[in-house]
């Protein structure tokens, strides 16, 4: 790491601190700590958080930010996780911008409300600062919850649209995109994070500030379904998940599934590293990505031609990008800090047109650069 | 007839706020009084536009068909969760929770207390029939020793089952609470009262000086095999000597600068 304090390196020196309206600036700043600022500066309307390790930066910086006195965001340390994922509920039904942040014990905890989030199709932000399990296991980094995100995770068939920031930038970055995206599809957004981009320091450019909604841009971007107090120009808004009639509800299912589509169609946001004269290919998000990228330059040096994608978004999970490097790569590695997770979903999108296969890390553990090459000579190259 | 249809003999009438809706509630059953009763306080108040309210799971899931607002249904036992983040996010709002004794005093036991220990300043509608009544008549915390449930069916045994739980009770002794009253509809004298409690609480919540709780000990007489006139019987002679009826807070929320000294030196 560069140094251990905090520079602020202000773009514009002599605003300062003073005038919020218009200061983007960079920072030597924590992936966690980032959360907490770009939620301030996005406009978010309120937090609701629990604390866990490795992720109680978020909540102690926005406490010691006392955003309350400048933007009017609402900062609540609720009794449980339980309890704070339906606060969430209850302010994103509001229609405001509300989120809330934890790590894999907690996140298992608010299923039940993420479920009902889903279930109710409301707008939220939902962070995951990934540790390893199963059960209280580890407070070190791991992708080992990448199923819970990105297959549902509470009960009913539903998906959260997921994003897997590789640096503490796109920490900054997908909290105003995941509002953004979480609006446009009245759904809950999971940023996929882990320990140790949580944990580490990254220069980040900050981002302006923008205000919060007013009450009556509420009003006319969700005002047809908030509960913002009932007028006499409608009928009541009503926030529920529960429908008795098998026939309407399989019609509420089939909304759902098309939405899940349409994000197929339009959200999968990836990114390729040297994938051009690839002849392998490693699969990877997050820190693993990171490392990914040191051991194609070890691989490289050694002649062997490998390439990386790195999913964005884990759902919609980027299927198209990987088919048509199925038709030009000899195989494809997917690297992650698990068992195998992410790999069930790079065979399904590969369809057996190439042999995949999966080296990680548990427990933890983050892989070296080096082992990531030695798994891809044995199990890829070597392989048959 | 004609003769008597006149605006001018109009004695009652339905509240605006009570929708057409046939409510789903079992001849006898508490519920539909309640609802009437906050039908007509907000229609009095004139705060249909600035009331969010919430709804439990159990038989007053179906809260949102009836009371014409805008509502939020809950998770099991979560109401005063969501509750919490609604008035905190829109404090110019009126915000209710309107929940069961197994939403609230066994699920929900958590989000209660922490929500009244922090002097929310919303009212919480807590309907206590001593069971689940939606799910079939299941044993509730609230459930007396040696009531019969399904799930007690030769009687709560506080050995097998632990001892009745009274929220209200704890409810009284946290500092955030304001006002904490038990009520109950069986008679028109006790409809009146509750009415009046249930319009205080509303008119607290205008004054934030804390999180008010009205308890109305209620019947099931489906879950409790009973007509609706046994069931009123057997609460008045069971049900309201565990659960007298009464104000047990009828104040504000402690006064924060009390809790500064313990650590001023």
């Amino acid at each position: 790491m560069l140094l251990f304090v905090p520079i602020v390196l202000s773009l514009f020196t002599e605003q300062k601190f003073k005038n919020l309206k218009s200061m983007s600036e960079l920072k030597l700043i924590k992936g966690n700590e980032v959360i907490a600022y770009a939620a301030i500066r996005c406009g978010a309307d309120g937090y609701f958080g629990y604390p866990i390790t490795p992720q109680s930066e978020v909540m102690e910086t926005l406490m010691a930010e006392k955003p309350w006195e400048t933007t009017g965001m609402v900062v609540l340390q609720a009794e449980s996780e339980v309890a704070s994922i339906n606060m969430v509920y209850g302010g994103a039904a509001c229609g405001k911008k509300v989120m809330t942040t934890s790590s894999s014990p907690g996140i298992s905890l608010m299923q039940e409300g993420i479920t009902y989030i889903a279930g109710a199709e409301l707008p939220c932000l939902i962070m995951n600062c990934v540790r390893g399990g199963p059960g209280l296991g580890t407070i070190q980094p791991s992708q080992s919850d990448y199923f819970q995100a990105c297959k549902g995770g509470g009960h009913g068939d539903y998906h959260l649209l997921v994003l897997a920031p590789a640096s503490v930038q796109e920490m900054n970055d997908f909290v105003g995109l995941g509002f953004d995206l979480a609006f446009k599809y009245r759904n809950p957004v999971m940023i996929l994070t882990d320990g140790a981009i949580g944990q580490m320091m990254e220069k980040v450019k900050l981002n302006d500030y923008k205000p919060r909604w007013t009450d009556q841009e509420i009003r006319k971007m969700s005002g047809k379904w908030a509960t913002i107090g009932k007028t006499s120009d409608r009928e009541r808004n009503i926030i529920t998940s529960l429908e008795l009639d098998s026939e309407i509800m399989e019609k509420i299912n089939q909304r759902l599934i098309d939405k899940y589509n349409k994000m197929r169609k339009e959200e999968v946001r990836y990114e390729e590293f040297q994938c051009d004269d690839a002849e392998y290919l490693l699969v990877a998000y997050g820190t693993s990505s990171r490392i990914c990228q040191k051991s194609i330059q070890i691989a490289r040096k050694k002649g062997i031609k490998v390439g990386l994608l790195r999913p964005i978004t884990l759902f919609p999970f980027p299927v198209k990008p990987l088919e048509k490097l199925a038709n030009r790569v000899k195989g494809m590695l997917s690297v992650e800090m698990s068992a195998g997770q992410m790999v069930e979903d790079v065979k399904l999108a590969v369809n057996g047109k190439v042999k995949v296969e999966h080296f990680g890390r548990m427990g933890g553990i983050i892989p070296s650069p080096e082992e990531v090459v030695e798994a891809l000579k044995q199990k890829i190259i070597g392989g048959k | 007839m004609e003769n008597i249809r006149k605006t001018e003999n109009l004695v009652y009438q339905k509240s605006k706020i009570l929708t057409d809706n046939t409510m789903h509630y079992c001849p006898g059953c508490s519920h539909s009084v309640v609802h009437k009763l906050i039908a007509q306080i907000i229609e009095e108040m004139g705060i249909q536009e600035k009331t969010i309210a919430v709804a439990p799971v159990g038989c007053a899931v179906f809260a949102y068909n009836y009371i014409d607002i805008d509502w939020q249904e809950a998770a099991h036992g979560r109401a005063p969760a969501l509750a919490t983040a609604i008035k905190r996010l829109m404090p110019d709002k009126f915000v209710f929770t309107y929940q069961g004794d197994g939403d609230l005093a066994s699920i929900g036991a958590a989000e209660t207390l922490h929500a009244c220990n922090r002097g929310e300043n919303i009212v919480i509608v807590f309907i206590n029939n001593g069971m689940y009544g939606m799910t079939g008549g299941q044993m509730a915390p609230t459930t007396l020793v040696g009531m019969k449930t399904s799930t007690s069916p030769y009687g709560r045994d506080i050995d097998l089952n632990g001892y009745p739980l009274k929220m209200t009770d704890i409810v009284a002794q946290l500092p955030g609470t304001a006002y904490v009253t038990r009520q109950s509809v069986h008679k028109a004298s006790n409809i009146r009262k509750c009415k009046k409690a249930i319009k205080k609480a509303f008119e607290i919540q205008k004054k934030n000086v804390g999180t008010s709780f009205i308890e109305v000990v209620s019947t099931c007489s489906s879950g409790w095999k009973m007509s609706p006139l046994e069931a009123n019987k057997w609460m008045e002679k069971h049900m309201m000597r565990f659960y007298p009826l009464g104000d047990l807070k009828d104040s504000e929320r402690d006064n924060p600068d009390d809790y500064k000294k313990y650590i001023e030196d």
